[in-house]
């Protein structure tokens, strides 16, 4: 123990230092995997951002002249029935399922964070009454619940965001509450609160940093997740809107077209959707492979 | 015995949350419920006669032991939209969604169980490489796309599947019915070629809604077989010459059983959300594409009726689940 540390005034926290950070990032990249799921995010997100600089075609543009129009060096992806650029369309349908991605992780996170951590830390019957009630939520099937919350709210983008994030909350939860209980015992909250922190301090300055890595993992696997149930309500109608450009619509849209042989319509969008999600997925992977000690070969 | 009461006790307050969730859901919905009832066209006169017949008066705790009374009997509300009850037309559309799940679940555990020891035998092996990939893209694919895409090359392409629009083709008839389940009735009655028809109807949406649970189920084998074979028993097994079949088959998996089970059970009750899709896309008569016709027709009552239906089927899925990890592990019932 050395004698040099009695005086300090703040209990050091383990994690977080720049040298670890830098030994995890390095790991990560020399996962081949994780940084094809990362190059595949950055592609839609890239593209979706930049689509509107970059395609000759407007996203809502309709021509009469080329309905229901293969794919052609024209118009890479074909266009849709009402004469419009697919792939266009499906860039710009990125940006709204990324966003929606992101902002249902979001919500689970915020509430599901704090929910989990007071029940860890608090334990006692709050914490119990914090747990059951997260432990209904997933007596749920995800998508069945998804829809019931969205249903409730009624259709739109927004009801879909929420009723997503919504349905991540318990996971976000169960894996804070499982880091706080075990954190607590540790010394350097033990230290805190002989320092005379409040609960609140130590919770959100001590202990949630030090329970990052699994939540970082879980937000990453959470967005595929995320995109591709948002994806789903469009395309049963509860979530996004046509003639909005996102990809569950689109979808939803092309369905009709596919007996008649018309691929492209349902082709494309369902490819971005299941890259992206493919992409989260590995991402997701490499880093619980970087950052849970207990996969990795080397410490 | 207690395992099985102490078990059963305590999947009451899950039932009773759950219900509690669905009452909350139905109650927040936007708007007045009276009014989306009694369409936009009703006068305030009849929307208030309606509210108090529906009981939205009432203070939310009278509401709810109403909702409650009319849950016990059996009362799950109306849908407009088809101008029955809901709890009449979930019982007829409820056997359809049963077959296709459970041929689902058929087909995933014997693709991805073997799938799943083989890669976990044969690790960093081409089986277990391809198990992997299977496993990766399986988890990525939205259902939606991949149906479409089936129906494109296996109905329209290569001809390969009937039409997709039902249980049975086109011109053959039912079979009598005995269960609800075609491919059973038609077994009973000795109906070989609406068995052949159903069978053929249901193989293309079964193994769609099949593939998440087959990249599950065989990720979770693969991860609980690793596990075992790595421990002590396993080696001696193996160095007191045991031959390999005998060592995994009965020694390793019946250990990793209790994992695979699980998530067996979870994947299980995870399909009924992927039936509301499947039964979408191949026009499947069933309760999944009744909800998505409510939600067309804004009718909501079916969707929260469905809501309470999948909760109570995945309860009691991991009872069931609990019940035989319990019969093939002492250490649980013990616990």
């Amino acid at each position: 123990m050395p004698k040099s540390r009695t005086r300090s005034t703040a209990p050091a926290a383990p994690a977080g230092t720049r040298s670890t950070t830098v030994g995890f990032g390095r790991l990560l990249l020399r996962n081949k995997l994780g940084m094809v799921g990362l190059a595949v995010i950055m592609f839609w997100t890239l593209g979706s951002i930049f689509i509107g600089v970059l395609s000759p075609y407007g996203a809502s543009e309709t021509a009469a002249g080329a309905l229901l129009a293969p794919p052609s060096l024209e118009h890479l992806f074909g266009t849709d029935n009402f004469g419009r650029d697919l792939l266009t369309r499906v860039f710009a349908g990125g940006q709204l399922s990324l966003w929606t991605g992101l902002i249902a992780v979001a919500i689970s996170m915020a509430i599901g964070v704090p929910l989990g951590g007071i029940a860890g830390y608090a334990g006692g019957p709050l914490g119990s009454v914090i747990m059951r009630v997260m432990d209904v939520l997933l007596a749920f099937p995800s998508l069945v619940l998804a829809m019931a919350v969205a249903a409730a709210l009624g259709p739109g983008t927004s009801s879909a965001m929420i009723a997503v994030g919504i349905v991540g909350i318990p996971e976000f939860a169960r894996i804070t509450y499982g880091q706080t209980i075990s954190l607590k015992q540790r010394e350097f909250v033990e230290a805190g609160r002989a320092l005379g922190l409040t609960s609140a301090t130590i919770l959100t300055r001590h202990i949630v940093p030090n329970a990052l890595a699994p939540l970082v993992v879980r937000a990453t696997l959470g967005m595929g997740y995320a995109i591709l149930t948002a994806a789903a309500l469009s395309f049963i109608g509860l979530g996004a809107q046509p003639p909005t450009a996102e990809w569950g619509v689109m979808i939803s849209d092309g369905r009709g077209y596919i007996i008649s042989g018309e691929w492209w319509l349902t082709f494309f969008p369902g490819l971005a959707i299941a890259t992206s999600i493919l992409g989260f997925n590995l991402l997701g992977d490499a880093l619980r492979d970087v950052l849970d000690p207990r996969l990795r070969t080397t410490a | 015995m207690s395992y099985v009461i102490r078990r059963l006790l305590a999947m009451i307050p899950a039932l009773i949350g759950v219900v509690i969730c669905i009452f909350l859901l139905t109650r927040i919905l936007p708007g007045d419920p009276a009014r989306t009832l009694a369409g936009e066209q009703a006068d305030a006169a009849t929307v208030e006669k309606l509210r108090v017949e529906m009981g939205l008066d009432q203070p939310m705790l009278g509401q709810f032991f109403d909702y409650l009374g009319d849950l016990l009997r059996g009362d799950l509300g109306f849908a407009w939209h088809t101008g029955h009850a809901v709890t009449e037309d979930l019982a007829t559309r409820l056997p359809a969604t049963a077959e296709l799940a459970i041929v689902s679940i058929l087909i995933a555990l014997v693709i991805a169980i073997p799938l799943g020891v083989l890669s976990a035998v044969y690790r960093d092996r081409a089986i277990d490489h391809i198990g992997r990939v299977i496993s990766l893209v399986g988890a990525s694919m939205p259902l939606f796309w991949l149906g479409l895409l089936a129906i494109y090359l296996f109905y329209f392409t290569l001809g390969w599947a009937p039409a997709p629009i039902g249980r049975i083709e086109t011109g053959v008839n039912p079979p009598t019915s005995v269960t609800g389940f075609y491919l059973l009735d038609s077994l009973l009655s000795g109906d070989m070629v609406a068995f052949g028809s159903s069978l053929k109807s249901i193989i293309w949406p079964a193994l769609v809604l099949s593939t998440g649970s087959i990249a599950m189920i065989s990720r979770m084998t693969r991860s609980a077989m690793l596990e075992v074979l790595g421990q002590d028993y396993v080696r001696t097994a193996v160095s007191k010459g045991l031959t390999p079949g005998i060592v995994v088959g009965k020694h390793a998996f019946r250990n990793a059983s209790p994992s695979v089970v699980t998530v067996v059970g979870l994947e299980f009750g995870q399909l009924l959300g992927g039936a509301v899709i499947t039964e979408t896309i191949f026009s499947w008569p069933g309760v999944g594409s009744y909800v998505t016709q409510s939600i067309m027709a804004t009718d909501y009552a079916p969707v929260q009726a469905f809501s309470l239906l999948a909760a109570v089927i995945f309860l009691v899925v991991n009872l069931l689940v609990d019940l035989t990890n319990a019969a093939i592990d002492p250490r649980v019932r013990n616990a």
